[in-house]
């Protein structure tokens, strides 16, 4: 059979047998006086200022910190206690950012609800409020609010609704479980933004190495306007575009285009089911699936967590380490970040704790590239990644742009499968960093001539 | 905690590819064809093919060490693949003083002057062995089978001599030639086994080939057969040729790149005052690599389609 893919890509092994049979697990620390900790910015765009204040005693549900901002999203207190400080603290990136502390109670007392607050059922046209008030992301990783995806401008009419139940990175499974154990959350919230486009049709695409996932959904999904998709195992085939163009054969234009300007909206599984849940009930985003993986875990586990919740507390509810980790990874191996610690807190993106060994972990030495071509193979945005990384090395932005660096999704496989381990990703990661700081530099000398005339 | 955790960027893990396993790969493809050619052209052939990968060696060694005083980089085995590659090239009478003096050349004019491993412009073996033809020529072809001299099949063909091989002695490389390109069957299963790890694509090799041995016999040089199995048409269409330094990255540009070769080959085979062609047609298009890579850069996924020249050669 062949299932639509994309060109590129590559085959890392997959990992996912530790956990994809694991079902969720659910973990509610209740001794009082553990503390959670909430990162004012868990999303692109503004971060978020703080609503409430040191001593101010929160409960489950509850809003901590907004943001007037329209790309932003707010974030709530998964449990109830006292917030005790509103400091800086190390995020899951290895920086240190501004962050709500909360001293939870262990009690778990909820606040009322976002439809109390609205009053009654919502309507179509109140979902993508709604949506907002929910403080909800984009929940693979990347973390893009869900209400601006949902509100493309007026003259690009919205036909696709994909949702994004791939999961190509390796050893995750949170999505595979999602799907397996509540398909019809995900089917209906995909049915609430299908009332919002009605011109829509749905499609939620799964890599067919999630039989059970594909099965259950197909058994569950009664609607003729949804689709399940299996798509070739490859990887990133859950990348945007590329999920784009297999599933639609469209190709979303170079940078700064988006998926709306050919009409398609991707969300991920887990950002769909909290869709569901955020218009049917009125819940907010407070917790989250968490894949802890990898071959130094005692016992690999998938396990619904409270947002705030300390990485520490994860990996001890899996056993702890059987063997020293390299590397703790908190996204999946091809586009995670390493942690320079645990003791950092769960975030609306953390879709895996994957810790390796210095077995799997690859840690090398960099080499000269001797132009095998292996990086332009692999490549799924068919770029030339060697020379690419040689611009941004020899300082040459202008060919780093004119090579279409601005349009690499620092998906990982050039470097993956580079035989003299360049390290492709960073030096990409370097040259798009550069022409951002120019662009804002030259923005701010713009704005200085406008004010000095 | 107390454990040190490594913080670097994406991807964490990574396959199996390394550029000494490449090299090591390679060199395990070419060891057939040479043990072979020791068998059929006797001793002298393994002392040209140790002294050109000690030589090699020693030189990258040297050079490395003693001259750039950088990191030395012969455990990635390139150097060694460029002995190889240089010995096979060689007839097995060659002196060895020579055979030193164009290890020499290759590994510090042609590859350590532009920059060494993935600089070079022109594959460092090819370059050499050119050298070696122009400044020695007749030591470089003059060839010995079991202890009769005589010429080379493509050597024969050229000066017009009905020169009659059983299809069983091209196949394994009992006639005359160099080192390593007498044996097509070792030479075809190295190369495919090369095809079959994934560490040259077969669409140079197999276009070479094609266009080598279908043009040269329209042109009515000799027949398909002669064509591919004498001569180093084989040796250098998969192991030449396929040199990932002086080769196109992408798909298009390596058709061109093959199609290139082949009619070069066809065309100094035919008219040229070489009985062989197929170093100085890969030499020759090793040198417009740049140009095909520049033309044939693919397609920026949602680029617009008609951007060919804009987005590289106008530049």
């Amino acid at each position: 059979m062949n299932l639509p893919t994309f060109l590129g890509g590559v085959h890392p092994p997959e990992g996912k047998a530790l956990t994809e049979n694991k079902a969720i697990e659910k973990l509610m620390p209740t001794t009082a006086g553990e503390l959670f900790v909430y990162p004012l910015s868990q999303h692109i765009g503004a971060p978020c200022s703080p609503t409430v204040k040191k001593g101010d005693a929160v409960s489950v549900g509850q809003k901590i910190a907004d943001s007037d901002a329209f790309v932003s999203a707010p974030i709530f207190s998964a449990v109830s206690g006292t917030v005790k400080e509103i400091a800086p603290k190390m995020t899951v990136a290895g920086s240190v950012e501004q962050c709500i502390v909360i001293e939870s109670d262990g009690q778990y007392t909820k606040a009322p609800s976002l439809l109390d607050e609205l009053g009654h059922k919502p309507k179509p046209d109140e979902y993508v409020k709604l949506i907002r008030a929910a403080g909800i992301v984009g929940m693979g990783g990347a973390c893009f609010p869900t209400h601006v995806k949902l509100a493309p401008p007026k003259d690009k009419p919205i036909d696709w609704i994909i949702v994004n139940a791939a999961e190509c990175e390796p050893y995750l499974s949170c999505d595979n479980r999602l799907m397996i154990e509540s398909p019809d959350e995900i089917i209906r919230g995909l049915q609430y933004v299908l009332e919002i486009f009605p011109g829509a049709q749905g499609v939620i695409a799964i890599e067919n190495n999630k039989p059970e996932a594909i099965a259950t959904m197909t058994e569950h999904n009664k609607n003729p306007k949804i689709t399940i998709m299996p798509h070739k195992v490859k990887y990133p085939q859950g990348a945007e575009k590329m999920l784009i163009k297999s599933v639609t054969g469209r190709e979303v234009p170079l940078v700064p285009a988006l998926p709306s300007d050919v009409g398609c909206i991707v969300l991920n599984t887990r950002t769909t089911w909290q869709i569901c849940k955020a218009i049917e009930e009125g819940l907010p985003v407070i917790e989250r699936v968490v894949s802890v993986t990898g071959d130094a875990v005692a016992e690999p586990k998938n396990l619904q967590v409270p947002l705030g919740i300390s990485v520490r507390s994860l990996v001890d509810a899996c056993g702890g380490f059987v063997h020293e980790p390299a590397k703790i990874i908190a996204g999946g191996p091809m586009m995670g970040l390493a942690m320079r610690s645990v003791d950092v807190p769960v975030v609306k993106g953390t879709s895996g704790i994957l810790a390796l060994t210095s077995k799997l972990a690859y840690i090398a030495e960099e080499s000269a590239c001797i132009r095998c071509g292996k990086c332009v193979e692999a490549c799924p945005m068919h770029l030339e990644p060697t020379l690419v990384d040689r611009a941004v090395r020899l300082r040459d932005y202008a060919t780093f742009q004119a090579h279409g660096g601005e349009s690499c999704i620092e998906c990982g496989s050039c470097a993956y499968e580079c035989p003299a381990s360049r390290h492709l990703v960073q030096s990409f990661k370097n040259g798009k960093a550069f022409i951002v700081a120019e662009r804002k530099k030259a923005a701010a000398l713009a704005k200085q001539k406008a004010e000095a005339k | 905690m107390s454990t040190q955790l490594t913080v670097s960027t994406s991807p964490h893990v990574h396959s199996e590819f390394t550029t000494r396993g490449i090299m090591f790969s390679v060199i395990l493809a070419l060891l057939p064809a040479g043990i072979t050619s020791v068998y059929f052209l006797g001793y002298r052939s393994f002392a040209v093919i140790a002294a050109c990968v000690i030589a090699c060696v020693a030189c990258e060694w040297f050079w490395q060490k003693c001259v750039m005083k950088t990191k030395v980089t012969v455990c990635d085995l390139s150097a060694v693949v460029t002995g190889l590659l240089l010995a096979y090239n060689l007839p097995p009478t060659m002196p060895i003083w020579m055979a030193i003096c164009g290890s020499v050349f290759a590994i510090i004019v042609v590859k350590q002057f532009y920059g060494g491993l993935g600089c070079n412009i022109v594959n460092p073996a090819l370059a050499a062995r050119a050298m070696m033809l122009i400044s020695w020529p007749t030591a470089m072809t003059t060839w010995t089978v079991q202890g009769m001299s005589g010429a080379t099949p493509l050597a024969a063909m050229k000066a017009g001599n009905a020169f009659k091989l059983s299809c069983w002695d091209m196949l394994v490389g009992n006639m005359g030639g160099c080192i390593g390109e007498t044996c097509s069957v070792l030479l075809i299963l190295g190369g495919a086994y090369l095809i079959w790890e994934n560490i040259i694509s077969w669409r140079i090799p197999v276009i070479y080939i094609a266009t080598a041995s279908i043009l040269g016999a329209l042109f009515g040089h000799g027949g398909l057969m002669s064509e591919i199995f004498t001569g180093g048409l084989l040796l250098g269409a998969f192991f030449m040729a396929t040199d990932y330094t002086t080769s196109p990255m992408s798909a298009k540009g390596q058709f061109i790149y093959a199609f290139g070769c082949g009619l070069l080959t066809a065309l100094i085979r035919t008219w040229g005052g070489y009985p062989e062609g197929v170093s100085f047609s890969i030499l020759i298009m090793n040198v417009a690599v740049p140009l095909i890579d520049q033309y044939t850069a693919p397609r920026i996924l949602g680029a617009p389609k008609s951007n060919f020249f804009k987005r590289t050669g106008g530049k």
